[in-house]
């Protein structure tokens, strides 16, 4: 199949071979799980269980809110131990709404999981709606809600589903290995949200430094005629949504649309997999595989971790840290986040821990910026990096948008290319984030004055309510006093 | 000769009487600077800047008698939209050192005196005679109306906490604060 090329990338030395051997491995219970109601992009879930409540494994703890947003399951039978504030699985390591559960160790189904007999010849509609019961959301990360994009057709004119398994970030592997250990399983899912999308044209995009599960999936996709396994030349941000796009399509997508303009839905391999659990076995998303991996832990491994599970547990698993991680992050090194601490639980999206040990991390002293257009070269946008923290740094946030800003994808490589270790892709997630509070503050203030005006007219409507009932009083009163003076007049008339 | 010297003032005459229509015809009352600014401001009436509301707070912006940073509720998005209307440059730092905070009901010590609700200029706080009262923070401004008149101080001013959604990464320290060089 012929391949588009794409701009920029950087080739970083991707270390996944600390785990890419390890098979997958199922964490035992851990004592207590932390789930929290918000772990996708939307509007945290609503519990519907009460403090001290007995639950099943995969019962439906909280319930989805508004458009966009996902429902939480238990992920083991047991006892809510409680719904309070928890550090949430973030680097600003605040707290946020979440459920406590005891496991009781008997980790029985509850009797709503009931699986699909025959999953392909359900309707679009259906697969959708049991993808948004099972809480699906983007396991690449993004944590998008999946039913969304699965219902994209009735708005686009799509015709190619992409599977993402390019996993270009260095150190991950629990892609990989999941397309090795479970190839059928993903492809079924992978089929049934093509089914859903209507689409018949179905591309599989695999990085070349993966040849086993590449392998794996050509021999399990001879069995379906329009799935295509792709091998992706090795680049990253390879695995960005609209860089894969382009690659395999050839076409770019708009500035801030979606792939969807262009006809094309791009859903991630571990989404496929949970796909498939949710309509062929009634499973919703319960656990999810985490590579554990860096310098500093003992024996990196890929686990089958419940969600909920604390970090530490994760880690004790592994054998612990060999040295002093100088570095906690969650996802892959490029574009993860840093974790302020191990107690923190395992969420949908988290796909990687990794514990770096000093010699891993770069952390040169910031030079000034010599203007060498490494960035520039690097950028996968076709941006000008260095021109736009020049002027985030001189608080112009208007000019780095003229700039481009928002078309930044945050991938990091402009970071990674600098040869001064400036923060660049830092300056940028501090200025989107900044812009971003602006938009908001100013939405308050347009709906602050839309309730003033309500408040206004309504007290007005009052006063012209109450004038009017003063006036029709007082001309009552009145004519009641010239209907006295008429009677007064009359019987004066009559006794004269 | 007559004619060469008569038409410029005729020609005079008539332009000073179009002008003079044209002056009554497209007469404006008031200064628009005013009306637009006005149409900025939040218009709670809440009389933080120290004007009797918002109509002369803006009157006092249009004319440069008062900063475009006079308003608390609106905080810094307004500050910069006022600058950017007025054309003038704004120092921004001063405007953080009051975090943005909404008021919060301590539920027991409300008696229920209604006398919050209806202060209240964007309808923020919810409750009935004698029933415990709430504030919607989203629709709070911070105004402090209620605030001043609790008879049992059960309202606090709490300032705004980021949560997972509004909150981002801070600038990262430049060179010079992170002593290289």
């Amino acid at each position: 199949m012929k391949l588009f090329r794409i701009r920029g990338g950087v080739h970083p030395d991707d270390r996944k071979q600390l785990s890419a051997e390890q098979p997958i491995e199922n964490l035992p219970l851990p004592p207590l799980l932390h789930i929290p109601l918000q772990q996708h992009i939307g509007a945290p879930a609503t519990p519907l269980v009460t403090r001290g409540q007995l639950v099943r494994k995969g019962q439906l703890l909280a319930r989805s809110q508004g458009m966009i947003s996902a429902p939480v399951h238990a992920p083991t039978s047991g006892r809510i131990m409680g719904i309070g504030g928890y550090p949430a699985h973030h680097a600003s390591g605040l707290s946020v709404r979440t459920l406590t559960l005891q496991p009781d160790g008997h980790d029985e189904w509850d009797d709503s999981c009931v699986g699909a007999t025959a999953p392909f010849s359900m309707s679009p509609e259906e697969i959708a709606r049991r993808v948004a019961d099972a809480g699906i959301v983007g396991m690449g990360g993004a944590t998008f809600p999946s039913s969304v994009k699965l219902n994209l057709r009735h708005r686009y004119a799509l015709h190619t589903l992409v599977i993402n398994g390019a996993e270009c970030e260095p150190y991950l592997t629990c892609d990989d290995r999941l397309m090795q250990e479970r190839p059928d399983d993903v492809r079924d899912g992978v089929m049934l949200m093509a089914r859903a999308l209507g689409v018949r044209r179905v591309l599989f995009a695999i990085e070349n430094n993966k040849p086993a599960a590449l392998a794996a999936m050509r021999k399990s996709a001879t069995v379906q005629a329009d799935l295509q396994i792709v091998g992706l030349p090795t680049r990253y941000p390879m695995g960005s949504e609209k860089h894969l796009v382009q690659t395999l399509v050839g076409k770019e997508t708009p500035a801030r649309g979606l792939t969807a303009d262009i006809g094309v839905v791009v859903h991630n391999v571990a989404t496929a997999a949970a796909v498939n659990d949710a309509i062929r076995h009634g499973r919703p998303l319960i656990s999810r595989v985490v590579t554990v991996t860096g310098r500093a832990i003992r024996r990196p491994r890929n686990l089958h971790v419940l969600i909920g599970t604390p970090l530490d547990r994760l880690i004790e698993y592994c054998g612990g840290f060999q040295e002093e991680p100088v570095r906690l992050i969650s996802g892959g090194p490029m574009m993860g986040q840093p974790l302020p601490s191990t107690r923190v639980p395992v969420i949908k999206g988290s796909n990687g821990l990794l514990a770096l040990s000093a010699s891993e991390v770069n952390d040169g002293a910031e030079m000034p910026c010599i203007r060498c257009g490494s960035c520039v070269s690097v950028c996968p946008c076709g941006l000008v990096p260095l021109s736009m923290v020049a002027t985030i740094r001189a608080g112009r946030l208007e000019s780095s948008v003229h700039l481009g800003l928002l078309d930044c994808i945050g991938c990091g490589s402009c970071a990674y290319a600098c040869p001064s270790h400036i923060p660049l892709v830092q300056h940028f997630n501090y200025a989107k984030g900044e812009l971003a509070a602006h938009q908001r503050a100013q939405h308050k203030q347009g709906e602050i004055k839309r309730l003033i005006e309500a408040r206004t007219a309504r007290m007005e409507a009052i006063k012209r309510a109450k004038q009017e009932a003063m006036r029709r009083r007082k001309a009552e009163m009145d004519g009641k006093k010239a209907q006295n003076e008429d009677r007064r007049a009359e019987t004066a008339e009559a006794s004269r | 000769m007559l004619l060469s010297i008569l038409i410029i003032p005729i020609l005079g005459i008539l332009m000073g009487a179009a002008l003079g229509y044209a002056a009554r015809l497209f007469a404006i009352e008031g200064n628009p600077l005013q009306a637009e600014i006005e149409e900025l401001l939040p218009g709670s009436q809440c009389g933080q800047c120290g004007f009797p509301g918002c109509s002369p707070a803006a009157a006092a912006v249009a004319e440069s008698k008062a900063p475009v940073t006079l308003c608390p509720p609106g905080g810094r998005a307004l500050a910069e939209m006022l600058a950017l209307k007025m054309g003038v440059a704004v120092d921004l730092s001063g405007m953080e050192e009051k975090a943005p905070a909404v008021a919060f009901i301590h539920e027991q010590l409300c008696v229920g005196c209604t006398k919050c609700f209806k202060r209240c200029p964007t309808d923020a706080i919810i409750g009935g005679p004698k029933q415990m009262h709430a504030v919607f923070a989203d629709a709070c401004t911070g105004c402090e109306k209620c605030f001043e008149v609790c008879p049992t101080e059960c309202i606090e001013m709490r300032a705004v906490q980021p949560t997972l959604q509004t909150w981002y990464w801070p600038m990262p320290a430049g060179l010079a604060q992170s002593g290289a060089s």
